[in-house]
């Protein structure tokens, strides 16, 4: 059974490395004095706020997520730490409840005071943390693919904007598969919406047609699929190739997959590249049938480089169970957190102003090759991959790309295509380049 | 005679280029030499150049040629790290392959997987290797490769192709595949071949042909563009309508819009571009003579900017006349891209024919899907209709039993791999447990509210929230799968519109059957007798000889039961989550409230009618299946106040209150 | 009248006190204006709590004494949450967006204003036009109106609908349960016009106040709750104590009889339905500023069953048992799923409260419903040996002839 939510993980190990450090800054070396003193400006130990839903529909993928965050504390701790003191991780259970999210953040920062906050699953939890973390300042890192369009000045985005996952999937779509006709299914929530915003834009850009973009959107956990199916099917009737790009959310997949091999269609006739299906997805399913539809992600676990397989090796060994699959916002927050400390170790202090300075720029190898860059806009560089599903539940590595850098504000929607994020010289997450004015300091909520 | 040429070429560089591997050893055999031409573009392995490489094998005339590309399209070439050679690879143990070379076909050794690369084509490129295998595998012995290259044809075909194909109808045997050669010859004539009068003559052919891909091959044909000409259009376009500017297809701005983008005139002046220009020619507080305070305004803002353009700073405003002007020079229309007039009017004329065909089929096949969705809701509602119909007791875990069931599906799939004996086993045993689940919930809690119907409500939902949270910890949040036996896979295909899987199938018989069983039970059984006494006159049936105790667990337990067969079998075409039950309670309760309490035919007929509406609704508005939910409910609701008893309501003393 | 209402109603008083003490205890520890003792979280809590005391009030009035079940009243109270949260979010944005235009060179057109404003709300849900629902959010003073007569005209056209075709007890309740899910699904989509899933937050930021702490704002809003619930207190004893709320009891206890008697039945039902309606909009538009987000998933059917739990474990047909029912369950829950509590080690396997919980609420319901009809409010009977004739027994024969159990219910 998962741990409880919000203990406060005391380590009896703390005091006795306190204790080194003392000795070793009583032997009198230099190195030894400058950590004694970033050690004494900088309260023990640091505090690192995780919120992840631990009960409730989102449970199942902030669970893993939670228990990302607590092995990598324990490794930076059997490493040392951060700016000589011991990590505590304080655990909040948002229960999936998004005002709960809300209270949860205020909670974490103002009574437990944390340092940094790693969480969140889904844009309406973040767009509830928002206005909590811009009021008391705190620093947030989001590890989840989203829709982009906005850049708040305390979060950090970790996770895929739309121009690292989506465009390129759809390029690959045009360009690979030689796709003429979209059908672009979501489950009826922001991140389909928009994405499916973006990419409509996109699509006619690249001189698609508007009466060959199919859109179509369900209710979460939607399990009827034969007549949207059967509307996909018949957009073949002009003799153009078709292919789905789905948001389907979560469990709704499961319906849809079921339906669309029931409907013997392979992924030679309709291929359909998922962004929201990943190796925890596919678990729930029989794959044999999908063998060949795509998903579009900066990390898949089959990735091959010496890196991912530490990381997986350290994940098994840590939750104990060798079948346990890793995915993309698990790297995301593997990759945040090292960047995290790195850059308090270079700041000397946990301070947020000053480690938000420190963050831009800073470097970190990716797990699937390549290194990731985190930008003035607070979003990162990665490669993208697409994969093809197997009959194992993993992932064939068809397509990686340069790292792209992520964009805060999507170039195909013309209202932000006016707009860019810079916080370190523009000091702005809403810049808009046209009238060469901040619209907002704090972002949308 | 260019395709040799490069290939003479390309043998030359190659041989070069493979200097090293030459000097480890033998000479390398000429199709390696043909690959290794290409090696960069071989690893890069992009659908957009990879043209080229595939032309030069296919056209090197090398006996090995099918051979490369069959291993190439089965992910099963691999590149020796140290010298770049390609070669065919076996798997023989884990991450062991034994290479075979293409040319000898002699292996020629076993390698770690760490020193080679797999060339993984993807899918757009298989169906490139797919096409250009066509001309080897048209004529193979073997029938599946045949079988093959037709669906490849049938994907992706050229002109190209026609000819072999035409070839290779008569020396096939395989009826099957023989009509399947002859349905494409129709096609690709009505596609590629150049003689008019055979394309028109197909097209005829094919036209009461309801297939995709007869649709696929025809509606290419009368595709049209929308263009703008000086004047009137050329006598030599196949026109296939002009077209009004400011009618409903083509409004001003956009046949304006058509006309500055060719260039035949002057760009519109959009509001975005005034602000721009305005912007720019700021100077002392005012533009164009206008405060910037007053620019709030739109119209002191055309103002200004007049008087730029009367300064010759900025393009001119263009207003309505001038816009009226520039139309009425140009003409629009749409243009056919199939310059030939007879195959466009054939070909039109087919399509109206088959078009109205499928409109027809369309219908039928949305008639199945909610006939489907009907009994769907009909299984879900039937141990409702027991529990709620018959007993009148409102039990809100009714979904928590189906998600039971369906629990209990997962579970034996865990133990008994074969799907058909574990979903034979999994029905009776989901039974027994929701059987078990719902006399014990009747024993400790319903029985003590017979006479509190309220509170039996709130009473059940606290079972229900307990029992999904325990689904919960037991089986975590995530969707657990259930899986059909191979023999509901795929679908019962009519025609290409009308299609319906065998799951759904099953579903329907599967409520059919348990419609039976019911009125068995309500009718024929001495159950149903006392179940029926019970419920009308409790006393009097007690009076009677019944034991109205043992009759209402007994009642409840079959209702509940029945709820885990359905379960297993909405597992089976959807998902198993916690919430599986709670998705459908509601629905299940409006269908036996829509249909009539206490009838099972209401409750039939309640199930069908929420089925078709909900279809009905999703077919009226495509693009959102939530809001036919929503119209549904409010249909309901509004339904209830005008029959509030249901479609069919009970009547006399049965009836009750 | 004043003497004879309070003498009657001897609770009221007592209740009022105990909320008027809680109220200046918690302002006195607040950070905001004491010594910082308990957390402005914490407030916020406080807060939301008491709105829900009052939306808990209206369902006892609407089941405990009139024996509607309704489960929509948590539809009504989200309702009342999106009605305030649409003008606290076109406010907060509108000044945004006119400083960042102010800042242009060129003064900006109305109607660049109002796309402006429009993108910035809906720029997050893929649109950027002002659906018609958003006619009056520029003005707080329609809002607010708006926060009770959009749900009292819901319960009003709803309520009509069902008493006229004599629609009554579970069939009622499945209705109801139906009309929240068919609001819920309808506000989950982003066509409804107010952000689909997303639904609308940032609410706890008062337009105008970036400035000011929310330290301090908690206590506002909590003030404001304190009150809200001290008037609606008074407002339910009021009606419940009168002619009025003896037919109410009258209706609830044998509604045929009360029709019988020349009562226009559904006249009373029906207005008691739209007044506990608006009272739930205005706990809602209350709640959700200090819950900083409102979205369908708060309308959920199952919210409104809590609701009904809460004031079943409080004890139905006494308003203090509402508010105790309110106050203790989403308390204890809160500290529950807050991981707070402790687990508890069975030796061979640790419970989890934050996993075990929904099991211990929904058994102690079933516990209740069973046991103790009457709800922890049944205590306070104990002390003030205010006991109801001892009618409440086994049954007599296989069939329950006389109205015994029914007291306990309808």
């Amino acid at each position: 059974m998962r741990p409880a939510g919000a203990m406060t993980q005391v380590n009896p190990l703390r005091m006795e490395i306190q204790m080194t450090i003392l000795k070793s800054a009583l032997t009198g070396t230099f190195a030894a004095a400058a950590l004694a003193t970033a050690a004494a400006a900088q309260d023990c130990p640091v505090k690192v706020g995780v919120l992840h839903s631990l009960s409730g529909t989102m449970a199942i993928s902030e669970t893993t997520l939670k228990d990302t965050m607590l092995m990598l504390i324990d490794q930076q701790n059997a490493a040392g730490g951060v700016l000589g003191c011991e990590l505590e991780a304080v655990v909040v259970d948002p229960a999936s409840d998004w005002p709960l999210f809300a209270e949860k953040a205020r909670e974490l920062l103002t009574v437990h005071e944390v340092d940094v906050i790693f969480g969140n699953w889904t844009s309406v939890s973040r767009k509830s943390v928002l206005p909590v973390i811009e009021e008391l300042n705190g620093l947030l890192f989001y590890p989840v693919q989203y829709e982009g369009e906005e850049s708040s000045r305390n979060v950090f985005y970790t996770g895929a904007a739309p121009n690292q996952q989506a465009i390129p999937a759809t390029d690959y779509f045009l360009d690979e598969l030689g796709v003429e006709k979209f059908a672009l299914l979501g489950t009826d929530y922001v991140y389909p919406r928009t994405t499916n915003n973006i990419l409509e834009s996109y699509l006619k850009s690249k001189g698609i047609a508007e009466e060959d973009i199919f859109i179509n959107y369900t209710p979460f956990g939607h399990s009827d699929w034969s007549k949207i199916v059967a509307d996909v099917v018949a957009l073949a009737a002009d003799g153009k190739k078709v292919g789905v790009i789905s948001t389907i959310n979560g469990d709704a997949n499961i319906g849809f997959y079921k339906e669309l091999a029931a409907a013997g269609i392979s992924a030679d006739d309709i291929p359909v590249v998922a962004f929201s299906v990943g190796e925890e997805e596919l678990s729930g399913l029989d794959t044999s049938n999908l063998v060949g539809h795509l998903a579009a992600w900066n990390y898949f676990m089959s990735a091959d480089t010496p890196e991912n397989a530490t990381f997986i090796e350290q994940w098994h060994g840590y939750i104990g169970d060798d079948k346990r699959v890793t995915n993309d916002p698990m790297e995301a927050h593997y990759i945040g957190f090292n960047m995290w400390v790195n850059a308090v170790e270079a700041a000397g202090t946990t301070d947020v102003e000053a480690v938000r300075e420190k963050m831009w720029g800073q470097e970190f190898p990716n797990l699937t090759g390549g290194t990731a860059v985190m930008g003035v806009n607070h979003h990162l560089s990665k490669p993208v991959l697409i994969g093809e599903i197997q009959a194992d539940g993993q992932f064939d590595i068809t397509s990686q790309t340069e790292e792209v850098p992520g964009d805060a504000w999507t170039d195909y929607l013309p209202e932000s295509a006016v707009l860019i994020s810079d916080w370190k010289d523009l000091g702005c997450g809403m810049y808009n380049t046209e009238t060469k004015s901040c619209v907002q300091i704090k972002s949308n909520y | 005679m260019l395709k040799n040429l490069q290939i003479i070429l390309a043998t030359l560089i190659a041989l070069s280029l493979s200097a090293r591997a030459q000097e480890a050893g033998a000479p390398l055999g000429p199709m390696q030499v043909v690959l290794q031409a290409q090696a960069e573009l071989i690893v890069k392995s992009s659908r957009k150049t990879i043209g080229p490489v595939i032309d030069a094998v296919s056209a090197s005339g090398l006996a090995e040629a099918q051979g490369v590309l069959e291993a190439w399209q089965a992910k099963e070439i691999w590149q020796r790290k140290d010298d770049g050679l390609f070669f065919r690879g076996e798997e023989v143990a884990s991450k062991t392959y034994r290479l075979i070379d293409f040319d000898s076909g002699e292996a020629v050794g076993e390698y770690a997987s760490s020193d080679l690369k797999q060339i993984k084509p993807n899918s757009g490129i298989r169906a490139l290797l797919g096409t250009a295998l066509v001309t080897f595998q048209l004529n193979d012995p073997d029938r599946a490769k045949r079988a093959d290259a037709l669906l490849s044809l049938e994907r992706d075909s050229n002109a190209d192709l026609l000819t072999p194909l035409r070839a290779a109808i008569d020396p096939e045997e395989d009826p099957e595949l023989k009509a399947r050669k002859q349905r494409l010859e129709r096609l690709l004539t009505i596609s590629y071949d150049p003689a008019s009068e055979a394309r028109i003559a197909a097209i005829e052919e094919m036209s009461g042909d309801l297939g995709l891909d007869v649709r696929g091959a025809l509606n290419p044909l009368t595709a049209t563009t929308l263009k703008v000409f000086e004047g009137e259009p050329p006598e030599d376009v196949n026109l296939a309508r002009r077209l009004q500017p400011g009618s409903e297809d083509l409004p001003r701005e956009m046949a304006y819009e058509m006309l500055s983008d060719a260039e035949l005139a002057p760009p519109r002046v959009s509001v975005d571009a005034v602000r721009a220009a305005l912007m720019e020619n700021i100077a002392d507080g005012s533009v164009g003579g206008v405060p910037v305070a007053d620019l709030s305004d739109p119209e002191k803002r055309v103002t200004a900017y007049n008087t730029l353009a009367g300064e010759g700073l900025v393009p001119p405003y263009l207003d309505d006349d001038a816009v009226t002007d520039a139309l009425a020079v140009h003409s629009f229309a749409e243009v056919y891209a199939e310059p030939d007039p007879g195959v466009t009017e054939a070909a039109e004329r087919a399509l109206t024919r088959i078009s109205t065909k499928v409109g027809m089929n369309q219908m039928v096949d949305l008639g199945l899907d909610a006939l489907s969705l009907a009994s769907i809701y009909f299984l879900a509602a039937i141990g409702l209709a027991i529990t709620f119909g018959v007993m009148g007791v409102i039990n809100m875990a009714h979904g928590e039993f189906i998600m039971m069931g369906a629990y209990t599906g997962y579970v034996v799939q865990q133990y008994i791999p074969n799907h058909t004996a574990s979903i034979a086993v999994a029905i009776p045993l989901a039974f027994a447990v929701t059987f078990a689940a719902g006399v014990a919930m009747e024993r400790l809690v319903i029985r003590w509210l017979y006479n509190r119907p309220l509170e039996t409500l709130l009473a059940t939902f606290g079972i229900s929230i307990a029992l999904q949270q325990l689904a919960k910890n037991i089986f975590g949040t995530q969707a657990r799968p259930l899986t059909a036996p191979a023999w509901l896979d795929g679908a019962w295909v009519v025609s290409d519109v009308i299609a319906i899987s065998y799951i759904r199938i099953a579903i329907f018989v599967l409520a059919l059957i348990f419609l039976g069983v019911f009125l068995y039970i309500m009718k024929r059984t001495r159950l149903g007798l006392e179940t029926r006494a019970v419920t009308q006159n409790r006393k009097m049936a007690a009076a009677m000889g019944i034991n109205p105790e043992r009759v209402n667990m007994l009642t409840f337990g079959l209702g509940s039961g029945i709820a885990g067969i359905a379960g297993v079998a909405i597992g089976l075409y959807a998902k198993v989550t916690s919430e599986l039950g709670a998705d459908y309670i509601v629905q299940s309760f409006m269908t036996v409230v829509v249909g009539g309490v206490g009838n099972i035919w209401g409750t039939l007929l309640g199930a069908g009618m929420i089925g078709f509406l909900q279809k009905g609704i999703e077919w009226f508005n495509p693009s959102n299946t939530l809001a036919a939910q929503t119209y549904m409910i409010v249909f309901i609701i509004i339904f209830i106040q005008f029959r509030p008893r249901g479609i069919i309501a009970l009547k006399g003393r049965a009836a009750g209150d | 009248m004043p003497n004879s209402f309070i003498t009657r109603n001897p609770s009221t008083l007592v209740f009022l006190a105990v909320l008027a003490l809680f109220t200046i205890a918690i302002t006195v520890m607040s950070e905001g204006f004491g010594l910082g003792l308990v957390s402005t979280s914490f407030v916020k809590t406080l807060g939301k709590t008491l709105t829900l005391a009052l939306v808990a009030i209206a369902m006892d009035l609407v089941w405990g004494y009139a024996g509607i079940l309704s489960l929509g009243h948590f539809a009504f109270f989200g309702l009342g949450g999106y009605m305030i949260g649409m003008w606290l979010m076109y406010e907060r944005t509108r000044l945004i967006v006119e400083s960042s235009l102010a800042s242009a060179p060129l003064p900006p057109t109305d109607a660049e204003t109002v796309s402006a404003i429009g993108n910035q709300i809906f720029g997050v849900v893929g649109s950027s036009e002002f659906p018609v629902i958003w006619a009056f959010s520029h003005s707080l003073t329609l809002q607010l109106i708006l926060v009770v007569a959009v749900p009292g005209l819901l319960a009003l056209v709803f309520g009509w609908l069902a008493f006229r075709s004599r629609v009554t007890g579970v069939y009622l309740s499945i209705l109801t349960q139906a009309m929240t899910l068919a609001l819920a699904l309808y506000l989950f989509q982003n066509d409804s016009g107010l952000r689909g899933n997303n639904g609308l937050s940032g609410l706890q930021n008062l337009p105008g106040l970036d400035d000011v702490s929310q330290d301090y704002v908690s206590m506002w809003f909590f003030w404001a709750s304190a009150l809200a619930l001290a008037l609606g207190y008074l407002f339910a004893a009021w009606v419940v104590s009168g002619k009025f709320g003896s037919v109410l009891r009258g209706i609830r206890d044998n509604e045929a009889r009360v029709r019988f008697l020349g009562y226009s039945v559904e006249g009373y039902k029906l207005f008691i339905f739209t007044v506990t309606a608006m009272i739930a909009g205005i706990a809602g538009a209350l709640y959700y500023p200090q819950a900083g987000i409102i979205n369908p998933a708060e309308i959920a059917p199952v919210a409104s069953i809590y609701l009904a739990v809460w004031v079943a474990i409080g004890g139905r047909g006494r308003l203090y048992g509402a508010v105790v029912g309110a106050v203790f369950v989403s308390l204890v829950s809160t500290w529950f799923t807050g991981g707070q509590a402790p687990g508890l080690n069975l030796g061979f396997y640790t419970v989890q409260w934050v996993d075990w919980w929904t099991i211990l609420l929904g058994l102690s319901f079933v516990a209740v419903t069973l046991f103790a009809p009457r709800g922890i409010g049944s205590l306070f009977d104990l002390l003030t040996a205010r006991r109801g004739p001892e009618r409440h027994g086994a049954d007599l024969g296989p069939d329950a002839g006389s109205l015994r159990e029914k007291e306990a219910s309808e």
